[in-house]
């Protein structure tokens, strides 16, 4: 049904395109002065009031409709079935009735709930066609006041125009609307967190014990809630990848800009863009079939105690995951140094190796440093490497051939099964996701704070 | 010049020191070349590491071992007026029992059972049913062997590992040389690979509900996230007025593009499924979140690409009484759209690979038929992969493999098609 009123929207919509430039041609064809809008405005104009209206109320409808049955069958059932019942049996109760109405029989149903089905089922269907009558009405209704208002000396470019700008602002501030989601729905389940647990307990906690019972019947830890050793886990896995990736970028920006020949840079350009484009989950992959394995052997080797999710393996291919983004990084800073600094030192007889590092990269320092926050801030982001490659159980260590845990990790491992939204096991992951935003949002500001402070000094 | 008349200044170093000097400057200007040569080549080599890994894991599963078997449809076990409910298990143990030395005891009957893959019976029932007039006489298959054997074929299990180590006894061993011998075993293109949704036996375990998925989320994707960026896009770069609201737009734009996938789950899981009520797993809330994390890479490239198109456009335009709307709506976007869809094409590519949001929002299911809608729960290619690398089966490692070249195939494509689109419609001014 909801397709097809979108169809006859769209047709309509279309069709009274036709009818108002017919309209505006008709003014053009009567002679006299000229109209003050083209006939496809006039069609525009009246294609706007058939079809936006017919959507939004369509759009609505169909968003509310299923709360609005809901609350009115809830009403309707007799008390024995409602009375004293918790919001959650009343869900029960409602998608009992609704499988039975859709023909989902486990057991014999009793008399009430298949009438409360019937009555459901004769609901939903009244819905659905007072629906489409009101939708058809309101196109109607848009047809006529469209229709209406045309006149040669009508200016309905400027109302075409009006709207299109007023779509234009809404879907700018859809990207606002965005972040205030993020910002709303984790702070919201972030504050019913710390209502089972106090604040000072998650942020400054040893111990991380989340996998408590959300159902009476799992057999399960009694909980504790203290982020520390995650956040340890965290930092010591980013910290391992920076590690790798800083020098590994910032040498091949500085060969790529300085020594490298048009033949070379067309080769490892795209090399390392390719290096960029691979999914995470390929890298989780590969740190779990390649390098774990390989670091276990090599610490067996060395006689070293090696955890088989070490977080040596993890940090290692999170570097090779952020090599591509320092050396672009790099590369753009290093170019933003004006070329008459690197000419004039070369002119004074320096090698080129003496150019790049006392005057170019110092110039390019902030622009670098401002690049590896950014790194790092992604480095702390990033989740299915992790998932896949480091450990569940948050140890206090900072010994690289440990497992340890991140806070993504945690995120999706008490997200994954069952979740239940009034259990702190689930809105523990709310918290971190929150204390995970705010970190790399403050690392972001710093690093373009940075990255634009030292940009206007050349500028 | 009346530097000439100067007395000469005597050098302060003497040559030897000077050349030893200058040795060390070369020196130190050869190991920061070798520096950047080394990082370069590490970097190199270990993208080569992955792919060379992945396809060499990858490979076997684009072809699958199958065994040609002589199924007897008696009447007896399939009544014709009836095929659908035949006993189609006794069908199966009796063309395996005719295929084989006759098995000494219960337990060496069951192995023998092992060799085709459990959905066997499945296989026989739907062709029989497509093909009724087969009751009675003999229906011959080619059925996919089960996955210990596959390996065997392929030589991941390795035939000189002692019994005790491997997961194929002798027996079973001799049974499928046997069947080698009577050439009734060959290796074809594993289309199953791609035609299959996915399975708990990995020898029949394919992509097609996860490339269903993928599908139907990056074309939710693309229908929200286009035009709102496009129009988000030209509004903030040729209409938006200088003030501080507007600015705070674009900040916060640049600082979506930042923020970790995993947040975006956590708002698809808060809002799109706890609040709208919207159904777990399905292919339109993950396209919802996708779509929100493109957005912003879709409203910087089509700023950019405004942003290429010269002013001469506009001001000619203008001079032909265009209004402000129809100069930008007319004439610069059209001329921008290249630019767009480039850009487009490659965040739609970023959000093919992206797994984490996906996994938040229950898309890592186990589902063995491809979704019909985009309300129908699914996984993605890139969750499917997820599932598979952390199935402990043997066999979903070459499949987990496979999967991953499919997704970079995928990538590869869109990819190259932006770089044509670029190449071919671009116009430099």
């Amino acid at each position: 049904m909801f397709g097809y009123l979108l169809l006859a929207i769209l047709v309509l919509s279309t069709a009274a395109f036709y009818v108002g430039r017919a309209a505006g041609r008709r003014f053009v064809a009567a002679g006299g002065p000229n109209p003050h809008s083209l006939p496809g405005y006039h069609g525009l104009f009246v294609a706007i009031w058939v079809g936006v209206p017919a959507l939004v109320l369509v759009l609505l409808w169909v968003g509310f409709q299923g709360a609005v049955i809901d609350a009115l069958l809830v009403a309707s059932l007799p008390p024995p079935l409602t009375g004293g019942a918790s919001p959650a049996q009343l869900q029960l109760l409602l998608s009992e009735i609704k499988n039975v109405a859709g023909g989902l029989i486990f057991k014999e149903p009793s008399a009430e709930i298949r009438a409360a089905a019937d009555t459901w089922l004769r609901w939903s269907e009244i819905a659905r066609w007072a629906m489409a009558v009101v939708a058809l009405a309101a196109m109607t209704l848009g047809l006529f006041i469209g229709r209406s208002r045309l006149a040669p000396r009508f200016r309905a470019r400027h109302s075409v125009e009006r709207f299109t700008s007023a779509v234009m602002i809404l879907c700018s501030v859809i990207a606002v609307l965005v972040t205030v989601g993020i910002i709303a729905s984790l702070v919201f389940e972030s504050l019913e967190f710390f209502r089972f647990v106090p604040l000072h307990e998650f942020l400054f906690g040893l111990r991380w014990e989340p996998q408590i019972a959300i159902r009476p019947d799992q057999v399960a830890g009694s909980g504790a809630f203290g982020a520390v050793p995650v956040f340890l886990g965290t930092l010591l896995i980013a910290l391992i990848a920076m590690v790798v990736a800083v020098p590994i970028g910032i040498f091949t920006a500085v060969y790529l800009v300085e020594y490298a020949g048009e033949r070379v840079r067309s080769i490892v350009k795209p090399a390392l863009e390719m290096l960029a484009g691979v999914p995470t989950v390929v890298y989780g992959f590969f740190a779990v079939l390649t390098v774990a394995p390989a670091i276990r052997e090599a610490g067996g080797l060395l006689g070293l105690a090696t955890s088989p999710n070490s977080a040596l393996a993890a940090g290692l291919v999170m570097g090779i995951m952020i090599i591509p983004f320092i050396s672009s990084l790099a590369d753009d800073a290093i170019r933003a140094v004006p070329r008459a600094l690197c000419d004039g030192s070369l002119a004074m007889g320096a090698t080129r190796a003496e150019t790049m590092t006392r005057v170019v990269l110092p110039a390019a320092l902030p622009g670098i440093a401002g690049g590896i926050l950014l790194a790092l801030s992604r480095a702390i982001g990033e989740t299915m490497i992790v998932v896949m490659a480091a450990g569940l159980i948050a140890s206090l260590t900072v010994n690289p051939l440990d497992s340890v845990t991140t806070v993504t990790v945690q995120i999706v491992t008490l997200l994954i099964g069952d979740t239940a939204f009034d259990s702190p096991k689930t809105l523990a992951a709310f918290a971190l996701g929150l204390v995970l935003f705010l970190v790399t949002l403050g690392l972001n500001v710093w690093a373009l704070s940075i990255v634009r402070r030292y940009r206007e000094q050349y500028d | 010049m009346t530097d000439a008349a100067a007395p000469a200044v005597p050098p302060l170093r003497s040559a030897a020191a000077r050349a030893a000097l200058r040795r060390r400057r070369n020196a130190a200007d050869f190991r920061l070349r070798l520096y950047g040569v080394i990082a370069i080549s590490l970097a190199i080599g270990l993208l080569t590491i992955l792919v060379a890994t992945l396809a060499a894991g990858g490979y076997q599963a684009f072809v699958q071992t199958h065994i040609r078997v002589d199924f007897p449809i008696g009447a007896d076990n399939v009544s014709p007026a009836d095929p659908a409910k035949g006993n189609y298990r006794h069908v199966v143990k009796e063309a395996v029992a005719a295929l084989l030395p006759p098995a000494a005891n219960p337990a060496e009957a069951r192995q023998m059972g092992q060799i085709l893959t459990a959905n066997t019976q499945f296989f026989v029932r739907d062709a029989v049913l497509a093909n009724p007039a087969v009751i009675g006489g003999t229906l011959t298959l080619e059925v996919p062997a089960a996955d210990i054997f596959d390996q065997l074929n392929k030589g991941t299990i390795r035939r000189d590992t002692p019994q005790a180590n491997r997961r194929v006894s002798d027996a079973q061993i001799a049974w499928f040389d046997a069947l080698v011998a009577q050439g009734r075993v060959s290796t074809p293109f594993n289309w199953g690979l791609f035609f299959n949704a996915d399975s708990r036996f990995p020898e029949i375990a394919g992509l097609s509900g996860a490339i269903a998925g993928s599908f139907y989320a990056l074309l939710v994707c693309f229908v929200i996230s286009f035009p709102t960026g496009i129009a988000a896009a030209v509004y903030l770069e040729e209409f938006a007025p200088r003030n501080r609201w507007t600015d705070l737009i674009e900040v916060n734009i640049n600082n979506l593009a930042a923020v970790p996938s995993i947040v975006f789950g956590l708002l698809g899981l808060a809002v799109f499924i706890q609040s709208f009520g919207l159904p777990r797993s399905a292919p339109l809330v993950g396209g919802l979140v996708l779509a929100l994390m493109t957005l912003p890479t879709i409203i910087i490239v089509t700023r950019n690409a405004l942003k290429a198109v010269p002013p001469s456009i506009r001001e000619a335009a203008y001079g032909m009484g265009a209004s402000p709307q129809q100069v930008i709506l007319h004439h610069v976007l059209p001329l921008a759209l290249p630019g767009i869809l480039t850009g487009t094409i490659i965040g739609l590519a970023q959000a093919l690979g992206e797994t984490a949001p996906l996994l938040l929002i229950g898309m890592n299911a186990f589902i063995t038929s491809p979704p019909g809608g985009v309300l129908e729960a699914s996984t993605a290619l890139p969750t499917q992969i997820y599932i598979w690398a952390d199935s402990p089966e043997r066999g979903f490692v070459a499949r987990t493999s496979a999967g991953i070249l499919v997704l970079l195939g995928f990538l590869l494509v869109m990819n190259a098609i932006a770089i044509f689109l670029r190449q071919r419609l671009e116009r430099r001014w």
